[in-house]
């Protein structure tokens, strides 16, 4: 047999038939659903008079409509309540687990599955969110989908797809002090271009990976999106093993023994081909912001503005347009820029980890007066872990509150929104255009640069 | 249920030569909070189309009663972003059939084809010659035939052959969508299952 990648392996696996001309029929493992991308898929059903097929491999939440403050209060957008009410109404209808606001299992859809053992080595898992990319750190093959999709896998668990081609980016190497899991992501997304990634599926191997912990990887596999690609997966490992053995969902006893041998098997195969292979070197890898409107335009902290010269037709008008929308001049320094709000939290950076780093950041400091602060957890989990671990009292001293969980202020479709021209500093995945509220202007960083930015009141270094 | 059945025709084409035109901007995340498939196209690049005293930007080209048509011409990396559904409806439904470009981010091609808008990739000289054409006369018409796969340039004559996978190509001609085909296959599915 000839030598396999991780990717195939899985997806070859998961494939019920190959369509003579057209896509893979791939088999889900997993689905996660919400409540933007849902209601139109579950309409669907009913006007074919059709019933989930697997209620069982299917788990609900609510994430990017809620309120951050008050979530025992009914929500007062009535357009959000009533997104958020039908969701439950087809949960309820279709047998499908659901987690309310302020359950124990509520948090951002993606973080469900890892939290609860839900998302483990070897699966297929999708959801209509193209974050979804973020299981992929379990060695899994998760990407996001459209609604059509989503009713596709309510109605049959299974879904029609081309098969992606392969990708690995190869970062060897120690890290460097005060460099992040988000750091790596953005160098990536800036080296690859928004496109770069497009039509792949994307393996990352190397020292920089393997030593981050299950966190930090799912942070770097959640914005595998962002280069373009389907979705990005790393190798799963006694770090990845760990993390999983134990949690509500995990196999038990024999099973758990048995899931293991065959975890232990999924990895890519000596001399197995990638259709695009990227290598970088992890020393030249440093604290990471972005400047533009899309995630590829990230430069590091110490770096000035790129020119536009070189740049010819759409290309240059493109970039110019975009520094326009950001209030910044080609070739200006990118440190020492205002910055007015700080926001900490999504699927991409609202772990225990994220929160851990920037606290510890912030420990008897003072955020700066001209900083309006969001700290969001991305779950109950991770909010209650926060309490526990004593850092509210720490955060508050310093002059920063904490929220409750929920997309929040990523893509502002709650209140949490960034006004018209004001600059955000955010540890989120999107710079785009009026993403955290309209006209609003976003820097995207990790916690550790979101922190020093938020005690100086400037864009700064670590 | 189905699709609209996709038939070749011949269009007028509406320019907006702007790369990585995201899902973002395609239709803001606060216009995502409908439970039915109705009115996305009002919101359709909402940011753009409209001032923030939401009266109609004269400067946008769908605004501009010059340009007509149903087909929407892009620059390259079209639909970058987010995977939300409602970019490929809110372009539907506002009235378009196409969408050209030089590049099309995965997850919105795959969602334009669910929902019988066609998304036709072609080479960035292609592109630059659509663009200058409307420059030139913005009623300039353009052929784009399913069949053979061609969409032409009338004014030029120039045509470019286009991608299509042949099932995807059988669903749009036919009207036929995925669900249908997978709720054929219950029994193979189930005995995938129980292997």
């Amino acid at each position: 047999m000839s030598a396999k990648t991780l990717f195939d392996k899985v997806w070859d696996a998961h494939t019920v038939k190959e369509v003579e001309g057209g896509p893979n029929v791939l088999y889900i493992d997993r689905h996660f659903i919400h409540e933007v991308t849902s209601p139109v898929a579950f309409l669907g059903l009913k006007t074919r008079g059709l019933k989930v097929a697997r209620p069982d491999q299917t788990s609900a939440t609510h994430d990017h409509n809620v309120p951050t403050t008050n979530q025992h209060l009914s929500i007062v957008d009535e357009l959000s309540k009533h997104q958020v009410e039908t969701l439950e109404a087809n949960c309820k209808e279709h047998n499908i687990v659901h987690h309310n606001l302020g359950s124990e299992g509520h948090g951002v859809v993606h973080i469900i599955g890892p939290e609860q053992g839900l998302t483990q080595p070897g699966m297929t898992i999708v959801c209509g969110d193209s974050h979804t990319s973020t299981h992929g750190a379990f060695g899994a093959v998760a990407f996001g989908i459209g609604t059509s999709e989503v009713e596709m896998v309510l109605a049959s668990q299974c879904i029609m797809q081309p098969k992606p081609k392969k990708m690995r980016i190869t970062v060897n190497g120690e890290i460097k002090s005060g460099v992040t899991a988000k750091d790596i992501a953005l160098y990536i997304i800036a080296k690859l271009t928004t496109s770069g990634g497009t039509g792949h599926f994307i393996e990352y191997a190397g020292t920089a990976f393997t030593n981050l912990s299950m966190e930090g990887r799912m942070t770097v596999c959640n914005l595998s999106i962002e280069s373009g690609a389907r979705g990005g997966l790393i190798a799963p490992d006694d770090v990845t093993f760990e993390y999983v053995k134990g949690r509500q969902f995990a196999p038990k006893g024999a099973e758990w023994d048995k899931a293991l041998a065959h975890w232990k098997t999924l990895k890519t195969d000596e001399g197995a081909v990638f259709d695009t292979e990227y290598t970088f070197d992890a020393a030249d890898i440093e604290p990471m912001i972005t400047y533009g409107t899309n995630p590829g335009m990230g430069i590091k902290i110490s770096e000035s503005i790129p020119t536009s010269d070189g740049l010819v037709g759409n290309d240059k008008i493109s970039f110019q347009n975009s520094l326009k929308y950001m209030g910044f001049k080609e070739g200006e320094k990118i440190a020492g820029k205002p910055v007015d709000y700080v926001f900490l939290g999504s699927c991409t950076n609202g772990r225990i980890e994220d929160f851990r780093e920037f606290t510890n950041y912030v420990k008897g400091k003072k955020k700066a007066d001209n900083i309006v602060a969001w700290l969001v957890p991305r779950s109950v989990a991770v909010e209650k872990q926060i309490r526990e671990e004593g850092l509210v009292k720490i955060l508050e001293t310093a002059g920063f509150e904490l929220r409750q969980p929920g997309c929040s202020a990523c893509l502002a479709m709650n209140p949490d929104k960034v006004p018209a021209g004001k600059y955000s500093v955010s540890t989120t995945n999107r710079n785009f255009e009026g993403r955290q509220g309209p006209k609003a202007r976003t820097l995207l960083a990790s916690p550790l640069v979101a922190a020093a930015c938020a005690i100086t009141g400037v864009v700064s270094l670590p | 249920m189905s699709i609209d059945k996709f038939t070749t025709f011949e269009s007028s084409a509406v320019p907006l030569p702007i790369e990585n035109v995201d899902t973002d901007q395609i239709i803001p995340a606060r216009f995502l909070k409908a439970v039915e498939r109705k009115g996305f196209g009002d919101n359709l690049f909402r940011d753009w189309r409209y001032t923030e005293g939401n009266t109609p930007n004269t400067e946008f080209v769908m605004n501009k009663s010059e340009y007509s048509g149903s087909i929407l011409v892009g620059g390259k990396n079209f639909g970058s972003g987010s995977s939300r559904e409602h970019a490929a409806w809110a372009i539907y439904d506002a009235g378009f059939k196409v969408v050209v470009s030089s590049f099309f981010a995965d997850i919105f091609k795959g969602n334009a084809l669910n929902n019988g808008l066609l998304p036709i990739q072609v080479s960035a000289e292609y592109l630059e010659e659509i663009f200058s054409t409307i420059e030139t006369n913005k009623k300039a018409s353009f052929t784009v035939n399913i069949e053979k796969q061609l969409f032409i340039n009338n004014t030029t004559g120039n045509s470019i052959n286009f991608d299509i996978n042949p099932y995807k190509k059988t669903c749009l001609i036919n009207g036929y969508d995925d669900i249908d085909y997978l709720v054929e296959m219950k029994d193979e599915i189930e005995a995938f299952e129980n292997k």
